[in-house]
């Protein structure tokens, strides 16, 4: 973080360029990135990305946590998807203890982390076209993701940071009408999906602002760590969901949206077409629903129900031990790679044998993708820095940690 | 424990040899890989520290996506640094660990920036939170914490409540 100096540390020629200074206050830069911005007229000719504002030491404060206690700590670093991290860091875990999770809680897992890439992509959709000059986008996104958020806060208690995905399941069974909220916002989602694209897919405004803007190559993409949505809109057809399925997607039949243009618009089309392939998967796992628990069986780790805790004394020994010690969880090192909204959420997960993780690292999306903006802006127009900031769909949340 | 078995550990070299990315390894250099282990499913290779950018730049015809550079710190015990480079094959649907032990008086590893591009953000975070040192990095700064920070504060011998 270079937030000490006001210019880069690089030598630039003052009789030619200016060096303009963007962030970390800016409301286009989606949080608090800062770019210093070095400029030729309007082309911009250096850009060095800034980051670490939001730095909390996320990573080190695990490595004082128990287990079970790292999962509020993962909602906290993407703040739009927190469901998505609570699955990754929940499924690295499982995978070091060897736990079986059951189908129900699976699907349920399913279900909730594509309402969250919804939510979050809403987000996206709606600042992105805001930062564009669209602003009634941005008032139709937010409907729908505050519903979004009600059935969060209905199922988890939280609208936001909701730790509803525990290691070995769900938290709680869902309430009884929570499966009836779901079905009745995935049977209206589609529909709005076409007033957003009837605002803006074939806006002239807003083609004129986005095709053939911040181009980035599928080569390019690829050295610089580029995933997800932004790699897809280069023509890689690639996503976790599908190739290297975990929590039970296998089970699942989807479409994985790809462009090759690579400019803002195809990486629009693309997560709007996420949109759609998102709600069905959310449909499917509706229609699909198994019976069963939403926790596993292994009472050494998962915290018992309240109910036979009042009646049963294992019950109480293990949720004594659990909450006053934690659980060991064997040797061993993991990484657990899901598709967030943004691309490749990596949990790096070392434990030494002990109820306390050795090292939780956690391999953020935004966090590869911003390498690429230089790569998207340099030689080209100053107002196309907001579109290209807009277009990987960054949270600094997770990129500072 | 209920539905916890104790996970299956393959460590012997030549029962992994099947797996592309040890097989083109040992093909190219097998004085480089100095152990593999299958643990969880999930294939971890040692790799001597002199030989890790010439592994990468091998390796990378079959596993052309660098997903992450990360370190753990083992400390006290020695070699104490153990990095690892998480590579993904886009066309075989494959990830391998590549593992680096560096000692904690000389934490010195060559940077694979020539290699991917990608590994520029992801050392200088090691450098700055753990204080591994890249050769041949062309920017290594601090990226998260203030320029002027002392000290790494991802070590295990750094407080988590920090100095005061």
């Amino acid at each position: 973080m270079g937030h000490m100096n006001y210019v880069a540390s690089a030598e630039f020629t003052p009789d030619k360029t200016m060096i303009l200074n963007m962030g970390p206050q800016h409301p286009s830069t989606h949080g608090v990135l800062r770019l210093l911005l070095e400029i030729d007229g309007e082309r911009v000719v250096r850009m060095v990305p800034d980051i670490g504002f939001l730095h909390t030491g996320i990573e080190k404060t695990c490595e004082a946590k128990f287990y079970q206690q790292v999962v509020p700590l993962t909602d906290r670093i993407d703040y739009l998807c927190p469901m998505i991290n609570n699955l990754t860091y929940c499924l690295a875990v499982e995978k070091l203890l060897q736990l079986e999770i059951p189908a129900k809680a699976q699907w349920t897992r399913v279900m909730l982390s594509e309402l969250t890439r919804i939510a979050s992509h809403l987000v996206w959709l709606g600042t992105h076209a805001l930062d564009m000059g669209a602003m009634t986008a941005f008032l139709y996104c937010f409907r729908e993701r505050e519903e979004i958020l009600r059935i969060f806060e209905n199922v988890a208690g939280q609208r936001m940071m909701t730790s509803y995905f525990r290691i070995g399941g769900l938290a709680l069974e869902p309430p009884l009408d929570f499966y009836d909220r779901v079905r009745k916002f995935a049977t209206i989602f589609p529909e709005r999906v076409d007033e957003y694209e009837g605002l803006l897919t074939s806006n002239p405004i807003w083609k004129e602002r986005t095709i053939g803007v911040a181009h980035l190559s599928a080569d390019d993409g690829i050295a610089l760590g580029v995933t997800g949505p932004s790699l897809r809109g280069s023509g890689v057809d690639f996503d976790l969901r599908r190739d290297m399925p975990y929590t039970g997607y296998e089970n699942f039949k989807f479409n994985v949206p790809v462009r090759t243009e690579g400019d803002v618009y195809a990486r629009y089309l693309v997560r709007v077409a996420e949109l759609r392939e998102s709600i069905g998967i959310v449909k499917q796992a509706l229609d699909s629903l198994p019976e069963g628990p939403v926790k596993a069986d292994a009472p050494k780790v998962v915290l018992p129900d309240r109910e036979k805790m009042k009646t049963q004394m294992e019950a109480l020994i293990y949720h004594f031990k659990i909450v006053t010690e934690g659980f060991a969880v064997p040797a061993g090192e993991v990484y657990q790679a899901v598709e967030s909204p943004r691309g490749e959420m990596g949990y790096y997960v070392v434990s030494d044998g002990t109820a306390k993780p050795l090292r939780v690292h956690m391999r953020s999306p935004s966090y590869a993708n911003l390498q690429a903006l230089e790569k998207m802006c340099i030689g080209k127009l100053l107002a196309d820095v907001v579109a290209a900031i807009g277009s990987i769909d960054i949270v600094l949340g997770e990129i500072d940690r | 424990m209920a539905a916890t078995s104790h996970p299956q550990v393959i460590t012997d070299v030549e029962a992994l040899r099947a797996y592309p990315a040890l097989e083109a390894l040992l093909a190219w250099k097998p004085e480089a890989v100095q152990s593999a282990k299958l643990d969880r499913g999930e294939l971890s290779v040692y790799i001597d520290r002199s030989y890790i950018r010439e592994a990468c730049s091998v390796i990378k015809a079959k596993f052309n996506f660098l997903a992450d550079v990360t370190c753990a710190d083992f400390h006290p015990t020695e070699p104490r640094f153990h990095l690892a480079y998480h590579l993904l094959s886009h066309e075989l649907k494959q990830r391998v660990r590549l593992k680096v032990a560096v000692a904690g008086d000389d934490p010195v590893v060559e940077s694979v920036f020539p290699v991917w591009p990608s590994a520029n953000f992801f050392e200088r975070e090691l450098y700055d939170l753990l204080g591994i040192r890249f050769l041949g990095h062309p920017n290594l700064r601090r990226i998260l914490m203030p320029e002027d920070w002392e000290g790494h504060p991802l070590r295990k011998d750094y407080p988590v409540e920090g100095y005061r």
